[in-house]
């Protein structure tokens, strides 16, 4: 043991990363953060200040290429959020002129589906709840299959396959063999399932957003058969695993924050900041990563051209020299430039959807729930240490009140 | 200093001479320091303090109406305000400042933020004729608006910098012809150089704008009635046209300094780093501080020369900084050296600027292309990259801005996968200098369109 | 006589230099905010106040937090107005 030493960088990131650290890897990015840019032992760099995050989001010398040596597809055949420009704006520009006219006006629909999913548990008498289970994971489902098209008997399936593929996203070295052989095993079988979708839905289009990828007018031809494929598939993993966290890590941060939660209760505008502050304090997406096109000076060093970089993102949002008291959740915090979409060019797609998701869920929480409680604390995490969040959120309550007022 | 000392600088009186952007944010950002004493707006328009930016945009277009740009105030600040009231002297010894009504206002502290006007058409070549506007205030763009719904069968515009830019744009999209003079070879030359210029030139053509570069205005001339008809050219032809709009640049707003001692002249008040006024010969005076687009200081990145920014988030930055200033004792000041950035929304187009591209000696193209829809363009001078402008590329430019402001070496070694494989510079093409040349007063000249 | 001020009207204003076209003011408020060109941000600055609720989520939305919204409850400033 060597704990008289200051951790290193490599060591820091692996503690972060570990299983058992997974309900609060927090202070480890507080250690972290006293050297917001540092190179570890691979030759990869953390990089956990925020201002240095957001300066690699926007610099035009980051490419999001992960230069991640156990991604063997060819560059064409990457999702966008793995594609540079010019490449990358193509194809986004389709996918944000099909996706973003399908989620407008969409707030009722969803205060809708959050009713349903809690009216299954309304009573007269004490109970408990599994947010994850009961509410954080069927809504974004709910809601990416009905925009994609794709039945709903489908989705045990796809679900297990997105979240297998999901683990896939964490670094190599904390996957086993046998986790690996899976992972490969996982992308087999969307693929198929995928396929298959697509030549169905080209017999026979409709109106929504996989039909609308398909048909897109596309003068810059990005839209091919095998990235119509990558596309529809990033996009049923990123409905089913990261909006999930976001409630749940809500939740979460309701329940252990009463007088919050009291507040939410009387005023529901309170979600609209709130959510804001759930994606700056315990964000669904915890890092991301990106690699350097040419050399790059930042806080007095220099990332080497070729070297992949980890952007901490939950770290980042707690950076001391941004925000005020940053390991405070304040629910209505100002001026909350938080890092939990992203930034610059690759700033996520969903954003606006997994915010009405959110801020309606926990209205909705806030609302019916009395006198809610955790059962267990913390709860119990999910592997994955990318798209982190509680596996199962068991919510104990007096009472589920049939619903009132309708939150949108 | 002493614990009364420092709660002196936030009683007492604080007038603040000039109720737009600078001086309300300065109000606010006063309170938000502790000031608790007496505040006075002085305003020489009559109405509450409104946004500028949308006047050549939005309102000309007639999607915006007038009443609705007024800026929201942020927070309640407990003010006297005398608007429609210019101020027409300053007392320095007696702090005083003289209001046109007559009346007189006392002050401890002082904030000049009167900014700038647009510089009008000469009277001798037709200054006065119905139909020649300027674009400033309100009621500037009120009545370009309303001539322009009118429907004249032609409008000219004098001036090819952001204002005529913006202007041109708004006449287009209301589907009249319009001509363009421009002094220079280019659009935007002066403040982006004549590369980016010709680029510009491209947007202008394909708008279907008959733009004249090279060409000034001789003489505008009227019919009998007093009614613009026509201008002369100085290549000798002349132009239709029932609307000229003068977009040839921005005066400050300082007469009413004269004989105040202060260094103020029609390109600003002069004032340290601090936002302190000097005087003539160049002392701070402690009780009056500057800011916005009325101010010239030493900026510390740009030694050697004054710089004067007529940029809106310019107008906020140095506000707070004044205001900082105003409430805090000398141990405690803060020196005002921003990055400067300005946009402009022209022809659909989001141009944004970072840094000073007019300092710049040479410029290359590091994303995107000019006969592309989107690009970015850095300038370099003396191998240092001193700005960028980025076109339709919003969300690249922070990149830049953290380059620039560690004085990156330039050509930039960037690799962007959307720039070319080579990065050639050429020299940046601005007016009135010789190739190569370094410029000697790229900030102080005043600019030829004054953007806000 | 006297009568209850009408509640201050609903104001706003984006900074355009932070402004980096992320849209998602649009996305949250599009009968106030709107692109005019594929990346050129247009908004009304003073909105019907049955547009509130959307508004402040457009603002809190804001990734580079561009929007700033009127907080003051003094009555506007006026011309003839407040020479005490």
């Amino acid at each position: 043991m060597t704990t008289a030493t200051t951790p290193s960088a490599t060591d820091l990131f692996a503690r972060a990363l570990r299983y058992e650290n997974r309900a609060d890897p927090y202070p480890h990015y507080a250690r972290m953060l006293r050297h917001p840019v540092a190179r570890m032992d691979d030759g990869s760099w953390l990089i956990s200040g925020y201002q240095e995050i957001r300066q690699l989001l926007h610099d035009p010398r980051s490419s999001a290429d992960r230069l991640d040596p156990q991604n063997k597809a060819p560059k064409a055949a990457r999702s966008l959020l793995l594609q540079d420009p010019p490449r990358h704006d193509q194809l986004r520009r389709v996918v944000t002129q099909e996706f973003i006219p399908r989620i407008m006006g969409m707030r009722d629909h969803l205060g809708e589906l959050v009713a349903r999913l809690l009216d299954a548990h309304t009573g007269t008498g004490p109970g408990q709840l599994d947010v994850v289970a009961d509410l954080a994971y069927p809504l974004p489902v709910t809601v990416i299959c009905e925009l994609l098209g794709v039945p709903r008997e489908d989705e045990p399936l796809f679900g297990s396959l997105a979240r297998r593929l999901t683990r896939g996203l964490d670094p190599v070295d904390t996957q086993t063999e046998e986790e690996l052989r899976e992972l490969d095993e996982a992308r087999g079988e969307l693929i198929n399932y995928l396929e298959g979708l697509i030549t169905q839905r080209r017999t026979s289009p409709g109106d929504d957003l996989l039909s609308g990828l398909m048909f897109h007018p596309d003068p810059d031809q990005v839209m091919d058969p095998i990235q119509l494929r990558v596309t529809l598939g990033l996009l049923l993993i990123a409905g089913h695993e990261t909006t999930v966290n976001l409630i749940a890590n809500g939740t979460l941060a309701l329940l252990r924050n009463p007088d919050v939660l009291a507040r939410l209760r009387t005023d529901p505008d309170l979600a609209t900041p709130l959510v804001e502050e759930v994606l700056r304090y315990d964000p669904p997406v915890q890092m991301s990563g990106r690699s350097a096109l040419a050399d790059i000076d930042i806080a007095g060093t220099t990332i080497p051209k070729g070297s992949r970089i980890r952007l901490m993102l939950a770290a980042g949002n707690r950076d001391a020299n941004r925000f005020a008291d940053p390991d405070l959740f304040v629910p209505d915090r100002r001026d909350n430039a938080h890092l939990g979409f992203g930034g610059g060019i690759h700033y996520c797609i969903g954003a606006t959807l997994a915010r009405a998701e959110a801020q309606i869920a926990l209205a909705a929480i806030a609302r019916r729930l009395q006198s809610p409680r955790l059962v267990t604390d913390p709860p119990p995490y999910r592997e994955n240490a990318i798209l982190r969040g509680p596996e199962h959120l068991v919510v104990a309550f007096e009472r589920l009140a049939p619903d009132s007022a309708p939150a949108a | 200093m002493t614990a009364s000392a420092a709660a002196g600088l936030r009683t007492g009186r604080i007038v603040v001479v000039g109720a737009s952007l600078a001086g309300l944010r300065a109000a606010e950002a006063l309170r938000d320091e502790g000031f608790t004493g007496e505040l006075t707006l002085i305003g020489a328009e009559p109405h509450a303090p409104y946004d500028r930016p949308p006047l050549s945009k939005g309102v000309l277009s007639g999607r915006l109406n007038c009443d609705h740009i007024v800026l929201p105030r942020v927070r309640n600040i407990d003010a006297r305000w005398l608007l429609g009231t210019p101020a027409t002297g300053l007392d320095v010894p007696g702090r005083r400042v003289e209001l046109a009504d007559g009346r007189g206002v006392a002050y401890d502290r002082l904030l000049i933020a009167t900014g700038t006007r647009a510089r009008p058409w000469p009277v001798q070549t037709g200054g006065r004729l119905d139909g020649v506007h300027v674009l400033r205030t309100r009621e500037d763009a009120e009545r370009l608006r309303g001539a322009l719904v009118a429907g004249p069968s032609r409008v000219l515009v004098i001036g090819a910098g952001f204002t005529g830019g913006e202007v041109t744009s708004s006449c287009r999209e209301l589907g009249l012809a319009v001509t363009v003079t421009q002094r220079s070879a280019t659009p935007l030359a002066s403040a982006l150089g004549g590369v980016i210029g010709r680029a510009a030139a491209d947007w202008y053509r394909e708008a279907g704008v008959d733009l004249r570069p090279h060409t000034t205005v001789r003489t505008l001339e009227g019919h009998p009635s007093g009614r613009l008809r026509r201008a002369v050219l100085s290549d000798g032809t002349t132009v239709d046209a029932e609307v000229a709009v003068v977009a040839t640049g921005a005066l400050a707003n300082t007469e009413w300094l004269a004989g105040s001692g202060l260094a103020a002249d029609h390109r600003g008040v002069v004032s340290d780093a601090g936002c302190r006024a000097l005087t003539a010969d160049g002392r701070p005076v402690e009780d009056v501080f500057v800011a916005g687009d009325v101010a010239r200081w030493p900026h510390p990145r740009y030694p050697g020369q004054l710089m004067r920014l007529d940029h809106w988030d310019n107008a906020v930055a140095q506000a707070h900084t004044a205001a900082h200033n105003i409430t805090h004792g000398p141990g405690e000041q803060l020196v005002h050296r921003p990055l400067p950035a300005f946009w402009s929304q022209q022809f659909g187009r989001y141009l944004k600027s970072i840094g000073v591209p007019a300092l710049a000696d040479q410029v290359v193209v590091t994303q995107g292309s000019l006969d592309r829809r989107q690009f970015v363009a850095t300038y370099g001078l003396h191998g240092r990259l001193v700005g960028a402008v980025a076109v339709d590329s919003p969300r690249v430019l922070d990149g830049y801005a953290a380059l620039v402001e560690a004085g990156a070496p330039f050509p930039p070694v960037l690799g962007a996968t959307d720039g070319p494989a080579h990065l050639d510079p050429v020299d940046a093409a601005f007016p009135g200098r010789a190739a190569g040349s370094t410029p000697d007063h790229a900030l102080s000249a005043p600019a030829p369109t004054a953007h806000r | 006589m006297i009568t209850q001020p009408p509640p201050p009207p609903l104001r706003l204003v984006v900074d355009l230099n932070r402004c980096q076209s992320y849209g998602q003011c649009v996305y949250a408020a599009p009968t106030v905010f709107r692109f005019h060109g594929e990346e050129s941000l247009e908004y009304d600055y003073t909105p019907d106040a049955g547009v509130r609720r959307e508004v402040a989520r457009a603002a809190a939305a804001c990734p580079v937090q561009a929007i700033t919204l009127g907080g003051a409850t003094e009555p506007a400033p006026t011309a003839s107005g407040d020479d005490r």
